[in-house]
């Protein structure tokens, strides 16, 4: 188990890099960057104090530097101007669309996500193990059906349009406002328990809504491999022993088929990231999405690379911890050298 | 010695030679059906297996439809992409009636008497019982470029003359919405195509050359799909769209659009491939392959590849949605494609805001050809997959 542990920090490591090095090329894929756009809006308006501003900007974060070497500053390994110590010794940079710290910038919205990605999973999970369950028992049954293409509608429904419509809904029957994560009043508030519990009151719209599709998928593998186990001998034998139904059921073969619930987080993080990106800008959630969206579009480097770098380490850090939780249950993973195929 | 009357049991059996000459095929003898079955080429036999899957057939004919409907789109669609009438902005659909006053008069709309309501700022549209609008079918209306190539008007169906024919409603700039949802199919179903047609290009060469050699360029393919994979896919296709320059011509965004959509989804066919390949090539056929001589490059393609061609084709047709619906996020987004070319997404792009839903709830018509178009390629794929392996 150790090794195993050891083995999977080793992967990890290398792969944020190349993830950073990709973050890094891409955002500085379109021709331009903010402040030479901005430099040549100030130029034309001859803001000479503006103009000194950016040139300052530029020298302390090293923007004028070949890349490679920008890259470096930006990572943390190689000594920026004064002041930029870069990623990996926790700074994000400047946004100059703000003109603040991307820290600050980015305050709550990371911690927000990865609420709303977190309750995604447990309601993905708690939805679709009973009805996985029961699906597979009751294969090829009325309800088996309708809930198959119940779960076929869900995964090809554009979530932002489930987003707007439940959104209606939601402050038609229910009263909430439209919108948003927590009430008004609480934006700038420090954290108390009205506010956590304002959260959770405007957290279930977004969360059923990226759910859906992860939810869908779920269902069918779970109930795909409980027919596997369910054809198997032994439950054959268990039943001719005359064990009672549930008891044969939950002993044995749920418990084999449970697997793809820890294995597939792999799989669920990326998408439900993905998911809450685009419905968080419907909804104009407090979370990465809209603001990563908004950096893309002005260019602001070290806020949008800062927020891409940040959920694919989420991602990573969610698969480590599944693959580990999986090599902790089952043994075969655990012995069998690693998760290939 | 006397002889002993001989026990009829113990006399010799007469021995039985058939005359006839001896056929050993007839022994073996099957039936022309048996025959049929035996003799089909995989094809042909995943053909029969696709056949009797109903889902997966009715949604292959739904698909067959679709996609040719985008080689005649200016043909079906009532009006041009880009027709507006100013005086019917964000009409309601039009219903299609059949009896006017107890008296049957085929197809017809009642046309719209339309009022500025000053209070919430915006017309109201009532239908007036006296305006009969037959609707014409196999008619001459709006003026089209047919595919760009040569001009035309000739549509299966049109409004009456002079009536309005809107029967999904119209857009904020009085647009016929099912005329741009019909030229939004031509757009949205093809960035899917040529989406999985780069993606499987990239998935069966990289995972063919990771699976065939082995080695470090097994653990270097490996690598670089487990750091692509562990991406959340939106926000990189947000960055990479983004980064598509402004300036760029329509038809420019909509090729890099569909390469970007490629260029992350492979690594699913890619690990497909790769599986498959490392079976496959302890084969005997491929080593007698290698042993005469054949280039890595023929023995994939010409012998190893085919026999999992169909799986592939399986998967393909499952990868399809995830690209049409990524299409559709990012030009709801407005990182996707631009007006002037219309997708499905790019309509939806006006049902962005609440008032939509509450006020003009035809604009999320577009949702659903993109749910049906779904929903048919994942059931056509599943149906493709279980078929695939007509030999179990």
């Amino acid at each position: 188990m150790f090794n195993f542990l050891i083995q999977r920090i080793l992967i990890m490591i290398p792969t944020l890099l190349v993830i950073s090095i990709i973050v890094f090329i891409i955002i500085q894929l379109p021709p331009g960057d903010f402040l030479s756009n901005q430099l040549s809006e100030l130029r034309s308006q001859g803001d000479t104090a503006a103009i000194e501003k950016i040139a300052f900007l530029r020298a302390q974060y090293g923007l004028d530097k070949p890349m490679i070497e920008q890259y470096a500053i930006w990572l943390g390994v190689w000594p920026g101007a004064d002041g930029f110590a870069g990623l990996l010794q926790g700074d994000l940079g400047h946004s100059f669309e703000f003109d603040l710290p991307v820290n600050e910038v980015v305050g709550d919205r990371v911690l927000l996500t990865f609420i709303v990605s977190f309750t995604t999973i447990i309601f993905t999970w708690l939805v679709s193990f009973p009805i996985g369950v029961y699906s597979a028992t009751h294969q090829y049954s009325w309800g088996d059906h309708t809930l198959t293409f119940i779960g076929f509608i869900g995964l090809a429904t554009p979530n932002f349009l489930l987003a707007l419509v439940l959104l209606y809904f939601a402050n038609l029957w229910f009263g909430t406002e439209i919108g948003g994560l927590m009430d008004e009043q609480y934006l700038d508030a420090p954290w108390s328990m009205a506010k956590a519990g304002s959260i959770l009151a405007h957290l279930w719209v977004p969360v059923v809504v990226i759910g859906t599709s992860g939810t869908a998928g779920m269902i069918r593998r779970l109930r795909a491999n409980l027919l596997d186990e369910l054809q198997k001998q032994y439950v054959v034998t268990g039943r001719a022993k005359g064990l009672p139904p549930l008891k044969l059921l939950l002993k044995y073969p749920l418990r084999m088929s449970l697997n793809p619930f820890i294995a597939d987080i792999g799989n669920l993080l990326p998408q439900i990231i993905s998911g809450a990106a685009i419905v968080s800008v419907v909804l104009s959630l407090p979370t990465t999405g809209p603001m990563l969206l908004q950096a893309l579009q002005s260019q602001d480097q070290f806020l949008a690379g800062s927020f891409l770098m940040a959920l694919a380490a989420l991602t990573v850090v969610g698969m480590f911890l599944s693959d580990i939780a999986l090599a902790a249950l089952d043994p075969r993973i655990r012995l069998g050298g690693g998760t290939t195929r | 010695m006397t002889e002993r009357p001989v026990d009829p049991r113990d006399r010799p059996l007469e021995h039985f030679v058939n005359e006839e000459p001896f056929d050993p095929y007839s022994v073996e003898a099957i039936t022309p059906e048996q025959e049929r079955f035996f003799m089909a080429s995989q094809w042909k036999m995943m053909w029969w297996k696709l056949r009797h899957h109903r889902i997966a057939v009715i949604s292959g004919a739904i698909l067959l439809l679709l996609y040719f409907s985008i080689l005649i789109s200016e043909f079906l669609a009532p009006y041009d992409l880009t027709t507006r009438d100013r005086r019917h902005i964000l009409a309601p659909p039009q219903t299609v009636h059949f009896f006017h006053e107890g008296k049957f008069k085929g197809p017809f709309v009642y046309g719209y008497d339309s009022k500025l309501n000053l209070e919430f700022l915006r017309r109201e549209y009532t239908p007036n019982m006296e305006k009969v609008q037959k609707i014409r079918f196999f008619c001459r209306g709006d003026q089209y470029r047919f595919w760009g190539l040569f001009d035309a008007s000739f549509h299966l169906v049109c409004p009456a003359e002079g009536g309005t024919l809107f029967l999904l409603g119209t857009d904020r700039l009085g647009r016929d919405m099912l005329s741009r949802i019909i030229y939004g199919t031509r757009i949205s179903l093809t960035v899917g195509l040529f989406g999985i047609t780069i993606s499987f290009l990239l998935g069966i060469t990289l995972g063919g050359l990771a699976g065939y050699y082995g080695g470090w360029v097994d653990s270097a393919v490996q690598r670089t799909i487990e750091v692509i994979r562990s991406f959340p896919e939106l926000p990189l296709w947000m960055a990479l769209s983004a980064a598509l320059p402004v300036t760029w011509s329509p038809i420019f965004i909509y090729f890099g659009i569909t390469i970007i959509l490629g260029l992350i989804d492979w690594t699913g066919l890619a690990r497909a491939v790769r599986s498959k390949l490392l079976a496959l090539r302890e084969e005997d056929f491929a080593t007698a392959a290698v042993l005469l001589g054949a280039s890595p490059k023929r023995v994939i393609v010409r012998h190893l590849l085919p026999s999992f061609m169909s799986h592939l084709i399986a998967s393909a047709t499952l990868s399809i949605p995830a690209m049409i619906l990524a299409e559709t996020a990012l030009s709801f987004l407005g990182l996707g494609l631009r007006p002037p070319i219309t997708s499905w997404g790019v309509l939806l792009n006006e049902a962005q805001n609440i008032n939509a839903v509450v006020i003009n709830p035809w604009l999320m018509f577009p949702v659903v050809p993109v749910i049906v178009t779904v929903l048919a390629l994942n059931f056509f794929g599943d149906g493709v997959r279980d078929a695939a392996d007509p030999y179990k």
